[in-house]
């Protein structure tokens, strides 16, 4: 008698079962990763809607436009040297990209590995045409930024390419014959309208949103958010091409 | 009715698997979907074939035991309906049905269109429990809560862990689940003690049993037999995330 049985701890007893036996490397937990992904989300949302505004200024004539950007690199002075607050922020957008982008593939990953075996018949998901397309959405969101980058921030890929006439680059770029750089532009910014569509909503859910009355309203406040963004965004092509602004 | 049904056939855990198409003649638009497969069954067995194996137990809706993905949807084409609870009437005269065991990783097939959700018995033993005193029971009214708590726990312990939230979840996560049964006990005083430890708990359990994470698509309450809403994720998520921070 009085046999010392060990009492199995609840995890070994439910991993003798058929499942997977857990794994012991620590892995961030989907909710951790779902948060920072939301978090570094928002982050490059504020960063849209506060560049939006920045690019609204082309409106307003070559000097103010050229004067904005110039300010730009000024922002911060005399607190900071000359750039600093750029260079800062242009650090902090690129982890929060990066963050983004990494929760988002690990997450991925996981979902793949999740239903190794596909269903024969599957009909289209209910889910909404923007939540279908978060992944290949998010990439070509990030095809663009890069591009984007060359275009008008580098000037590398520019046809004019002057630093110190900002003006000048977008004009050139918008121009009629080359309309398909105006065409991948408004594609891209219609990408990133459908992500935020989805993303906004889906980060306010990650970030604690749980009524049902809250949802209706974070639903809707996403898809003003983004339709904003996207009408702000393509304005400013369209006036180029349209002669608009020249 | 006559239809003809395309049902996911394997043999064990190992076996590949195939869809099969089987002739279901004369079947009552009254039969329930798992008497059709009964009556499929017993004609297979008097043609000397293997029926098809399939999960059921109450038959009334209430167990959560039927687990069926027909034509692509968990529990079938009615809204609130689990597998045993739809009819045959639902279908039209020469439908061709495709019948799919729940797809996830963490639901193994053992046969056929029996999964081992035994991932779900593990999320629950790490956490979905109140520690209760043993002895006299005491009053059910001795603890008072508040008439909206009350309802709304009710509605999320109405999950009967069915498993078509993950078998409709694109991610196959397993969120809508997790977030019931936290729901459940974290809006009752009794279930406050192990509120952090539980949805600590019962997540790290769901992501290690390889179960997806959740991008809020809405597919899960779709299908939910129960109609447990989508918004008890977001309930889920700052549980959690407050968990984490006093952690
Ligand atoms: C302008 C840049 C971007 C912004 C403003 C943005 C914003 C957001 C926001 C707010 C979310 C919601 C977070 C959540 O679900 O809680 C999100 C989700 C997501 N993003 Fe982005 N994102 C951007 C770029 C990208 C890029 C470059 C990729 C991938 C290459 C990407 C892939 C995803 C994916 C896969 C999701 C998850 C969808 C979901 O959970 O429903 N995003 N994004
Ligand atoms: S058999 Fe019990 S719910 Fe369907």
């Amino acid at each position: 008698m009085a046999v010392d049985t060990p009492i199995p701890k609840t995890k070994n007893a439910a991993g003798a079962s058929a499942t997977p036996t857990p794994r012991k490397v620590v892995r961030p937990s989907s909710i951790i990763l779902k948060i920072t992904m939301a978090v570094s989300g928002i982050l490059l949302v504020l960063f849209l809607y506060v560049h939006m505004i920045g690019n609204l200024k082309i409106f307003l004539g070559g000097t103010d436009f050229d004067h904005y950007a110039h300010w730009l690199r000024d922002l911060g002075t005399p607190l900071l040297p000359h750039m600093w607050y750029l260079w800062i922020q242009r650090g902090v957008l690129t982890l929060a990209v990066l963050a983004h982008i990494y929760t988002a593939a690990v997450l991925t990953i996981r979902a793949k590995k999740a239903r190794p075996v596909k269903y024969a018949h599957r009909p289209k998901v209910q889910g909404s045409y923007a939540a279908r397309t978060m992944r290949w959405g998010g990439v070509i969101v990030l095809l663009f930024i890069i591009f984007h980058i060359l275009d008008l921030t580098t000037g590398t890929v520019n046809p004019v390419g002057d630093h110190e006439h900002p003006y000048a680059n977008v004009v050139a770029d918008f121009a009629p014959d080359r309309w398909y750089v105006t065409l991948f532009y408004a594609l891209a910014i219609v990408a990133v309208g459908f992500h935020l569509w989805h993303g906004i909503f889906s980060a306010a859910r990650t970030l604690g949103q749980q009524t049902e009355k809250g949802q209706r309203r974070a639903k809707t406040i996403a898809a003003v958010l983004s339709a904003v963004l996207v009408v702000g965004y393509l304005s400013v092509p369209f006036s180029v091409m349209v002669g608009l602004v020249d | 009715m006559d239809i003809q049904v395309r049902v996911w056939r394997q043999s064990g855990p190992a076996d590949r698997g195939r869809m099969v198409g089987y002739d279901v003649k004369d079947i009552s638009p009254d039969a329930s979907f798992l008497e059709m497969i009964d009556v499929l069954n017993e004609k297979l067995i008097l043609d000397g074939d293997d029926p098809i194996a399939f999960d059921h137990d109450c038959r009334e809706g209430i167990c959560g035991a039927c687990s069926m993905v027909i034509n692509g949807v968990a529990h079938g084409p009615e809204k609130a309906t689990t597998t045993c609870q739809l009819h045959m009437r639902h279908f039209k005269d020469g439908d061709v049905i495709d019948v799919e065991p729940w797809r996830a990783a963490a639901f193994p097939v053992i046969k056929d269109l029996v999964v081992d959700r035994s991932a779900f018995d593990q999320i629950i033993q790490a956490g979905g429990y109140i520690s209760a005193p043993t002895g006299t029971a005491p009053d059910a009214h001795a603890t008072p809560v508040p008439k909206k708590d009350a309802d709304a726990a009710f509605e999320a312990a109405t999950c009967i862990g069915c498993g078509a939230c993950v078998a409709a979840c694109p991610n196959g996560s397993s969120m809508l689940f997790t977030a019931a049964k936290v729901t459940h006990l974290g809006l009752m005083p009794q279930g406050q003690p192990e509120r952090d430890s539980r949805v600590i708990d019962m997540l790290q359990a769901q992501d290690d049993a390889g179960f997806g994470g959740c991008t809020n698509m809405g597919e899960c309450a779709e299908v939910c037999p129960k109609g447990i809403p989508l918004s008890l994720i977001g309930r889920l998520n700052s549980d959690y995330r407050k968990a984490i921070a006093k952690s």
